[in-house]
């Protein structure tokens, strides 16, 4: 078995005894691990919504900005409110959406959410988020890396290292985007510090849907086929003349590019799915359709074992006009993402898949634009902010946390992203505080050094 | 006394390195047991009975496998040690000449003379350069969301290749880099290697903090300093004591205040023969931009504009538009409003520069849209970008210089609460510093880095070569020897190692050659399966490793062998061509001619959107001081060699050249195929095999597709 183990400490760089003690037997970084514990989450689409969305706007109701529209808020709640760009003493403005309650739940939703709203039994609305960073990229890293500097492994990383894929033929982490993306880039889907193998394997929007997947020019798939036959006849010779296990690992890896490169053209085809659920989708429709096919491919790349999807839709950092913004992503987002609720349901997928909705940060009560040619806008606020989870084992139809008559500061269950991070992982079967890589020395994990996963949100609590 | 009045101070007497005195008992009790800060002694050569052409690095080797009763590994094939050993030192593979002539050399000291014939190989500054701007963190990018091109970084870049190449001296190494500008009448070159510091990330994300990303910067390039000459984690006392590490947060603030007094600059950094061109276009260029900006009415608007800018800064608040517009010239523009508060007479040519060009950019702001078309400043844009393509090149470089700034312990770390005033000093735990002014300066701090007292540096330094050479340091965790490190697995070799670099006055190519020129290092790479359970990793150095390289090496190899590499040395960074569907980013303009196919070193890194092969075989994208990299094992990384047109391009770049130089036979044209690309010829199987592939394949593909296979062989992207 030690040579196996060496073999294991190859494969992931300079792995750690943690890494080791992971990896299955196969020696495939990427095979199927167990979690520490029972996992009520097998996979998770995080429906990322980079830029700020205003919670005001979509979640969370304050009716009594009212009274406030047009002027400041008094200085004594603001007093010690620091935010990017506006003073705190700029004007309030009521959000101008409607607000009514929906499903048994009766949760309240903004009308810019119809189709979602129609979903609100299957959704837990947690009000009290609230982060530490109150500009994008370091917001962003914080929520998707657990810290503020660049270069941290994301979220999706930690979850396939720790988990491995269940899919044999697809990348265990996929990320999906559209729009003007999030703000630190790739960096939302990095490994960081971890092997490369956990990397986020974008998919992109034209040309290859994985770089580099499709055989270059004037090589058929029979002349590919017999390229990779040849190289794997010369890479295994070379393993029985200088007995390296990590050819075997190389030789593996060759043969998963190219079943990728079958099971990639599959997972796009969407010739089996039926016309109805295209529409609901939102698919050959516009604005949904992009977003749409990201939605469903989300739900088919779960069906076929890929452990973490990043559907990123954005920006939403509506500095100014966020009126006509909110209502143009909305447009884009809302009836794709209910859609996807519903399918995932429907084929017995919501159980066991954590679906997550939500940025970095929200967005002030107090307006930031003056100029009179140009709608008002939102700065944004890090102190409370709206998300909603669904699915996974979470629970369904309840509304978690309330923030106070401004919506400023979180009142009741206020939850650090980092406590999201560590909810997440349990979801998943893991105590956040062991999921570690010792990298530079240390031994580091999603939520650096806090966090702790919340039993509210979950059905079965922390048992 | 200012800081640069103190480096004068210091700098009166060239000698003064010696003035670092010892307090040999300011070691805590908790640090004496950690072995990385006892004292380095050089130890004895220890006797082996093993006969040979040993040297002193296989003395301390073997003793200890005489002590295991595990006998070496015997010597690799000639034609794999020619490899590796050109690999190691250049990152480039050796030519069919080049074997050839190592194959008929059979007088004494034959490997001694390839040692010495790559160890003079201009490509050496590159392949070890890159290792240590791996360590510097070095990228052409700001990061963050906007992450602005760097046009200049790549100067300090062509000061770590010139430095390697010129074997300069470690510790001098160490003072330029860290207080170039310090030293006693400085020179250019001395100015560019401060450098290092400015690989630093910069956020010009609006509505920033300028203090705190400032503070954010000096704590980077207090870790640096730590991790890369250290070995130390020192960043985690940041917030609270060290856990694990001698480290107060005071000693860390202490470093930090080394940092915190010195800001950035900028400096005219031409290359050799750029001058004269330049200086000459110049009066005409100047004579025509003023004459451009005038006739558009630019430097009245522009006055306004500045009067604006004040008015916004001055009255926060009165108009948000102009808010935002101060706001972005701090963040977005370099040193924009340092720019602004100085007196137009007094700015430099280049801050009148920076400033006009910028005002024209964002006029639009502050004014409506029927002014901005009525203005057409995109079109004065364009002008001056045209005439500002007819100036030759000179080059500039980002630098640091001292600067006056009292420096405070930061309450967990935080900008906003500062705790007791702290002056410049080191750890105590380690050995003191006493510096030769009244105030250390960074000058200081560098000489006590590389005196000899100093247990750290060379151990660190050493052992980081090791790591590149054996796949794992005599201690493995190569970027942390504190107290959660590994201890080494042979301390006596670490030691004396570290000993031998500084009696060799630092010299890096001496160490180099030490290793390189032992019978431990021409072991053969085979697995030894006696040896699996006993020494699975290898500690014993009982055999060479087989290791994938590095991406730049990958790429470098398939130019090297189809004969596409442009081999030469240092310049600007290039932008090879991408395929279409890896868009990276909106200013990849490709180099045109053989810029296209420089090493990979020389390939713009946008710290946010990295070239798709870089990121694949594990390349840094300069977050952070890296000091060893991973070597994963993706599809992704198949996916790349199989079908990236860059390596299609190279496999049938390939198959020309072996048609030219190995003729129509198949035989010998797939010998020389192999020769090119493995240094080796084919074995009969695998001529066979290779035969039957050949034959399936279409004509015009089959020797593309043949020598494409020869690129995605494991033992074409592995060092044996």
């Amino acid at each position: 078995m030690m040579n196996r183990r060496h073999f294991l400490h190859a494969a992931s760089g300079f792995g750690s005894l943690a890494l080791a003690d992971l990896i299955a037997a196969t020696g495939n970084p990427l095979s199927p691990k167990a979690p520490h514990f029972p996992a009520s989450a097998r996979s998770v689409i995080f429906l990322f919504m980079p830029g700020g969305p205003s919670q005001i706007d979509l979640f969370d109701h304050k009716p009594e900005l009212r009274k406030w529209h047009g002027k400041p808020l008094p200085a004594s709640v603001t007093k010690n409110l620091k935010l990017a760009f506006i003073k705190p003493n700029a004007n309030v403005v009521a959000s101008p959406r409607s607000f009514s309650r929906h499903g048994q739940s009766g949760a309240e939703i903004s009308d810019l959410l119809p189709h979602l709203a129609g979903r609100a039994d299957d959704l837990c609305i947690a009000r009290g988020l609230h982060t530490d960073a109150f500009n994008h990229d370091p917001g962003e890293l914080l929520l998707m890396t657990g810290g503020m500097q660049f270069g941290r492994p994301s979220m999706g990383a930690w979850v396939t290292y720790g988990l491995g894929s269940e899919s044999s033929n697809l990348p265990g982490f996929v990320v999906l985007t559209s729009g003007t993306g999030p703000s630190a880039g790739s960096n939302n889907w990095s490994n960081g510090f971890l092997p490369s193998t956990y990397q986020g394997t974008p998919f992109r929007g034209s040309g290859d849907p994985i770089l580099y997947l499709s055989n270059p020019e004037g090589f058929t798939p029979e002349m590919q086929r017999s390229r990779l036959d040849v190289i794997r006849r010369m890479n295994e010779k070379r393993q029985g003349e200088t007995g390296d296990v990590e050819i075997e690992a190389r030789i593996a890896s060759y043969e998963l590019a190219f079943r990728m490169q079958m099971a990639a053209p599959e997972l796009l085809d969407l010739s089996s799915e039926p016309q109805r659920l295209l529409e609901q989708y939102g698919v050959n429709r516009e604005p949904t359709h992009q977003y749409g096919l990201h939605c469903l491919l989300a739900r088919r790349m779960v069906e076929r074992g890929v452990r973490f999807v990043m559907v990123s839709h954005g920006s939403w950092d509506d500095h100014n006009d966020i009126d006509k913004s909110l209502q143009k992503n909305c447009q884009v987002t809302d009836q794709p993402a209910a859609a996807l609720l519903a399918d995932l349901k429907q084929r017995g997928l919501l159980d066991s898949t954590l679906v997550i909705w939500g940025g970095e940060f929200g967005r002030t009560p107090m307006t930031q634009q003056q100029r009179p040619d140009i709608g008002y806008g939102r700065d944004h606020h890090p102190n409370c902010y709206s998300m909603w989870l669904a699915g996974g084992g979470v629970r369904a139809g309840v509304t978690v946390g309330s923030t106070d008559e401004f919506g400023l500061e979180g009142v009741e269950d206020r939850i650090h992203v980092h406590d999201l991070q560590a909810t997440i992982l349990h979801c998943l079967g893991f105590d956040h505080t062991r999921l570690t890589y010792l990298h530079a020395g240390r031994n580091f994990r999603l939520t650096d050094v806090a966090g702790n996963a919340v039993a509210k949100l979950l059905k079965k609590g922390l048992a | 006394m200012s800081v640069v009045a103190a480096a004068r101070a210091i700098a009166v007497d060239v000698k003064l390195t010696m003035a670092i005195a010892v307090a040999a008992t300011a070691a805590s009790a908790f640090a004496a047991d950690l072995w990385s800060l006892r004292p380095i002694r050089r130890p004895e050569l220890p006797g082996v009975t093993a006969k040979g052409d040993l040297n002193a690095v296989d003395y301390f080797i073997r003793t200890r496998l005489e002590k295991e009763s595990i006998a070496p590994a015997p010597e690799a094939p000639k034609h794999v040690l020619l490899r590796r050993l050109s690999l190691d030192l250049t990152g480039l593979p050796p030519t069919p000449a080049d074997v050839a002539a190592f194959l008929a050399d059979s007088a004494p000291g034959a490997w001694s003379r390839q040692v010495e014939r790559l160890l003079k190989s201009p490509h050496y500054g590159e392949k070890w350069g890159r290792h240590w701007l791996d360590q510097a963190r070095y990228a052409d990018s700001d990061g963050f969301r906007a992450d602005r091109f760097r046009p200049h970084a790549w100067r300090y870049r062509q000061w770590v290749i010139e430095a390697f190449n010129r074997d300069l001296s470690f510790d001098q190494f160490t003072f330029e880099q860290l207080a170039g500008d310090l030293l006693p009448n400085a020179s250019m070159d001395q100015r560019i290697a401060t450098g290092f510091h400015r690989n630093t990330l910069t956020n010009r994300e609006g509505g920033t903090d300028p203090e705190q990303f400032r503070i954010e910067q000096v704590i980077d390039r207090t870790n640096t300093v730590g991790t890369v000459w250290l070995g130390l984690t020192v960043g985690c006392a940041q917030c609270h004591d060290h856990k694990y590490d001698p480290i107060s947060q005071r000693d860390y603030y202490r470093l930090f205040a080394f940092f915190n007094e010195a800001d950035e600059d900028h400096m005219d950094a031409a290359m050799p023969g750029e001058l004269g061109p330049y200086l000459q276009a110049r009066p005409p260029f100047d004579l025509k931009r003023r004459e451009l900006l005038e006739a558009h009415q630019v430097p009245k608007l522009q006055a306004e504009w500045e009067a604006g800018m004040f008015e916004a800064a001055a009255h926060p608040g009165a108009r948000l538009d102009w808010d935002h517009a101060f706001d972005d010239l701090r963040t977005d523009c370099e040193d924009g409003e340092k720019i602004l508060r100085t007196p137009g007479a007094s700015r430099t040519r280049r801050q009148n520069k920076i400033l006009t060009d910028y005002f024209l950019s964002n006029y639009s702001r502050v004014i409506s849209k029927e002014r901005k078309d009525e203005l057409k400043f995109d079109a004065v844009l364009k002008q001056l970008r045209a005439l500002d393509a007819t100036l030759p090149p000179a080059s500039e470089a980002p630098v640091l210089r001292a600067f006056d700034r009292k420096s405070h312990l930061l309450m967990r770390g935080d900008f906003k609460h500062p705790g007791e005033a702290v002056e410049p000093g080191t750890p105590t735990s380690l050995p003191s510093l006493n510096a030769a002014g009244p105030r250390a300066t960074r000058l200081d701090l560098a000489r006590w880095l590389v005196a000899r007292e100093n247990p750290l540096t060379a151990r660190v330094a050493v052992n980081r070569i090791w790591q590149e050479y054996f796949g794992r340091g005599l201690s493995r965790t190569s970027e942390n020897f504190g107290n959660q490190g590994e201890s080494p697995s042979h301390p006596e070799l670490l030691d004396w190692l570290a000993s031998e670099f500084m009696d060799s006055g630092w010299s890096l190519k001496h160490i180099h050659r030490l290793i390189v020129s032992s019978a431990t290092y021409r072991q053969s790479s085979d697995a030894r399966p006696e040896l699996a359970v006993r020494d699975p990793e290898n500690k014993l150095a009982a055999r060479q490793a087989r290791l994938r390289l590095s991406a730049e090496a990958i790429r470098d190899s398939a130019l090297a062998v189809s004969g596409l590499l442009s081999p030469e040395i240092g310049g600007p960074s290039v932008r090879p061509p991408l395929s279409a569907s890896a868009t990276i980013g909106k200013d990849w303009i490709e180099s045109a001619g053989r810029d296209r196919y420089r090493r990979g070193l020389y390939i713009q890194l946008n710290r946010t959107a990295p070239y798709p092969l870089l990121v694949n075989f594990d390349a840094p994208n300069g977050y952070g001081a890296l000091c060893r990299r991973s070597r994963s094992n993706t599809p992704l990384q198949a996916l790349n060699l199989l079908n990236d047109p860059a390596f299609v391009e190279a496999a049938r770049a390939l198959a020309v050249r072996s048609g030219i130089e190995g003729g129509n036979n198949f035989q010998r044209r797939l010998d020389r195929s192999f020769e090119l690309c493995l240094g080796r010829k084919p074995a009969n199987d695998e001529r066979e095999w290779l035969l039957e592939y050949w034959q399936k394949q279409p004509e015009p593909m089959a020797w593309t597709g043949l020598s494409s296979v020869l690129l995605n062989l494991e033992e074409f992207i592995t060092r044996e």
